[in-house]
């Protein structure tokens, strides 16, 4: 299976200083080394608590932010080469743009109030000067009904604030589709909106996935979306990864006692169902770390990589 | 066992200029001594509006138009704000949605919970209060140097604690939990589920738990009512409505949700807006949204009615045909 995206001990610090007068600055290191890949057609979730690095994570992969250090390697649609995206000039670099894109968490910020639907969806067009005039409102009339809002006609003239949640996150998917990207990057999309209408987003980000052949990695603190839309799970702590493990494995089978953790925290919708109490433990991972003392993430078979990172201490 | 909280026919409607907006609409349900009741339902199905007027902490416009609250025997209705305050707090508190807004920015933790005690007992002395304070911090697991802090130093999860800990000072009988983990992360959510079943065991409180997420109801309570567009359409035991649920809407609801355990399957979308409230009569508004409504549903001729078909199990007959 080729890979579309392969990402190398990507770290993004950030800068923290104390006081305004202050000249002592301490490094927040939000995202610490992670690596991980991609293969094409499949779809990565990346779950975490809150603050442990996720968006920056998404930030740093779709350029919005500059990345500290690491490699970023994407596949060229051409020789289906991998492709440093350090080493792109202008051109490729607008091209890799084109192929990488991102829904945002909030459908209520992300889009701008004083725009209408047309200038929102048509936006990445211009920019990226695609197609003549008339063939950009009809791709925008097309990707409209293509995410479920019909008739695109009078939906056009609206502003955002006419919209409900769930349509304007619909609007959100149909400008990053719009440009026909080879990979999504997916930032709790699905958080902010009402479970009535969760649900119908999930399944139409993972219908265009298939349709489009788009890989997307989708990240969420909610193991049972991430199960929901996804072919493998990452664990993230800390700005470091913790376990990556096609999804099934990872649920049936955790090791790390950070994933035990989390899994045990879900709650399950089955009144008759008893959750047990999971009391952190290292035991299993130490003996599992001694035996594989020279690799930083430890292959368990079966695609299941352990970190071998410390994080004994961190966890309450 | 005898009921603590009796709610009979209970109406509210707030007076807007476009028509009044029906956010309660005749409902009934009891809650019982140490029992834990939830309510669920989608948004703006009128849950928190329910826990607002079973405190009568409504907004101005909001009208009680008809039924009766009777929480430990006494009529709640038609009492004066100074009976009300007596109430609140000691006999039945409040954990609010959202514990980021739910308090004051300049005033330190330790005196927002002093201050409610103040009023229920002002005989007690401070340090008496302080006391007291620092039990319950221990118990919802915050330090005690969190009295002396300002609610912006506090994390998310801390604030709802410090919240936990607010609602239970006056030694309440009745708590109600509008969505105390709706903003929080799983595992932040997970520790303050464990605290809220802990305080509830400990004291031997009666709970009403309001949320929108089907499963946290599924952990949390023994009874359940199921809210759409402002009625109950289904009450009963939690384990019997997930084993056997009759009204439509409760199967689309645990059909959307998904879950880490048993069989990955298609989740069903509950598709359709929620209706308009205002200025509706007395049919069922689920029947355009309803998977396959019956005739009599369609061409609303039915009114809206719970219905008993066990002995603790009541579902909205209109639906009972339906599916």
């Amino acid at each position: 299976m080729t890979k579309i995206l392969e990402v190398k001990n990507l770290e993004k610090h950030f800068e923290v200083s104390k006081g305004i007068f202050s000249r002592n600055k301490t490094i927040v290191k939000a995202v610490d080394g992670i690596s991980f890949e991609i293969l094409k057609g499949e779809s990565l979730g990346l779950v975490g608590q809150s603050g442990c690095g996720k968006t920056t994570t998404a930030r740093a992969l779709s350029l919005l932010d500059p990345k500290t250090s690491g490699t970023i390697l994407f596949n060229d649609s051409n020789d289906n080469s991998m492709i440093n995206i350090d080493d792109l000039d202008e051109e490729g670099m607008k091209n890799f743009r084109r192929n990488i894109q991102m829904i945002f968490q909030d459908p209520y910020e992300s889009l701008n109030p004083r725009w209408t639907i047309k200038d929102i969806i048509l936006e990445p067009l211009n920019i990226h000067n695609i197609g003549s005039t008339e063939d950009r409102e009809e791709a925008v009339k097309e990707i409209l009904q293509t995410v479920g809002i019909t008739p695109p006609e009078n939906y056009l003239p609206r502003y955002p604030h006419e919209l409900s949640g769930g349509q304007r996150q619909r609007v959100s998917i149909a400008r990053t589709l719009i440009m026909k990207p080879r990979f999504l990057i997916c930032d709790e999309p699905t958080s902010m909106l009402d479970v009535s209408i969760r649900i119908s987003i999930m399944d139409l980000m993972m219908k265009l996935a298939d349709d489009l052949d788009v890989s997307y990695l989708y990240i969420t603190h909610d193991l049972a979306v991430a199960r929901y839309m996804c072919n493998n799970i990452a664990v993230m702590f800390n700005g470091k990864l913790v376990e990556i493990a096609p999804t099934e494995e990872l649920l049936q089978n955790p090791i790390h006692p950070y994933t035990k953790r989390l899994i045990s925290s879900i709650p399950i919708p089955d009144p008759t169902y008893t959750r047990e109490n999971y009391e952190i433990d290292f035991t299993e991972l130490r003996s599992i770390k001694a035996a594989n003392q020279d690799s930083s993430m430890i292959d368990l078979g079966n695609k299941h990589l352990l970190s071998t990172n410390e994080f004994e201490g961190l966890l309450y | 066992m005898s009921s603590i909280l009796e709610v009979t026919n209970l109406s509210m409607h707030y007076e807007t200029i476009s028509g009044n907006v029906d956010a309660v609409k005749d409902v009934t349900f009891n809650v019982k001594q140490g029992e834990s009741f939830g309510l669920v339902g989608e948004s703006g199905c009128g849950k928190t509006s329910v826990a607002m007027t079973l405190l009568q902490l409504q907004p101005e416009n909001g009208k009680i138009s008809q039924g009766s609250i009777k929480f430990d025997s006494n009529e709640m209705i038609g009492l004066s704000e100074n009976e009300l305050r007596k109430i609140r707090w000691k006999g039945m508190s409040i954990v609010f949605q959202g514990a980021m807004n739910a308090w004051n920015p300049v005033v330190k933790v330790g005196e927002q919970i002093r201050e409610a005690m103040r009023e229920h007992s002002p005989n007690n002395s401070k340090s008496e209060n302080t006391k007291k304070i620092r039990e319950l911090f221990e118990m919802v697991g915050l330090d005690e140097s969190v009295i002396e802090r300002f609610p912006h130093e506090l994390s998310g999860g801390m604030k709802q604690r410090a919240m936990i800990a607010l609602a239970l000072s006056c030694d309440p009988k009745l708590i109600i939990a509008d969505e105390p983990t709706t903003a929080l992360d799983v595992v932040i959510q997970d520790q303050i589920l464990k605290e809220i079943r802990k305080v509830q065991e400990v004291f031997g409180l009666s709970l009403i738990y309001i949320s929108h997420d089907i499963a946290v109801i599924a952990e949390m309570t023994d009874n359940m009512a199921v809210m759409y567009a402002g009625s109950i359409v289904e009450l009963g035991k939690t384990e019997e409505i997930f084993k056997d649920p009759k009204h439509a809407y409760t199967r689309m609801l645990l059909e959307s949700t998904p879950s880490i355990i048993g069989e990955k399957k298609k989740l069903r979308s509950l598709d359709g807006e929620p209706p308009t409230l205002i200025n509706n009569d007395n049919k069922c508004l689920f029947s355009y949204r309803c998977p396959n409504p019956t005739n009599e549903c369609k061409n609303r001729e039915l009114d809206m009615e719970l219905i008993k078909i066990s002995s603790s199990h009541y579902v909205d007959k209109c639906c009972i045909d339906c599916e």
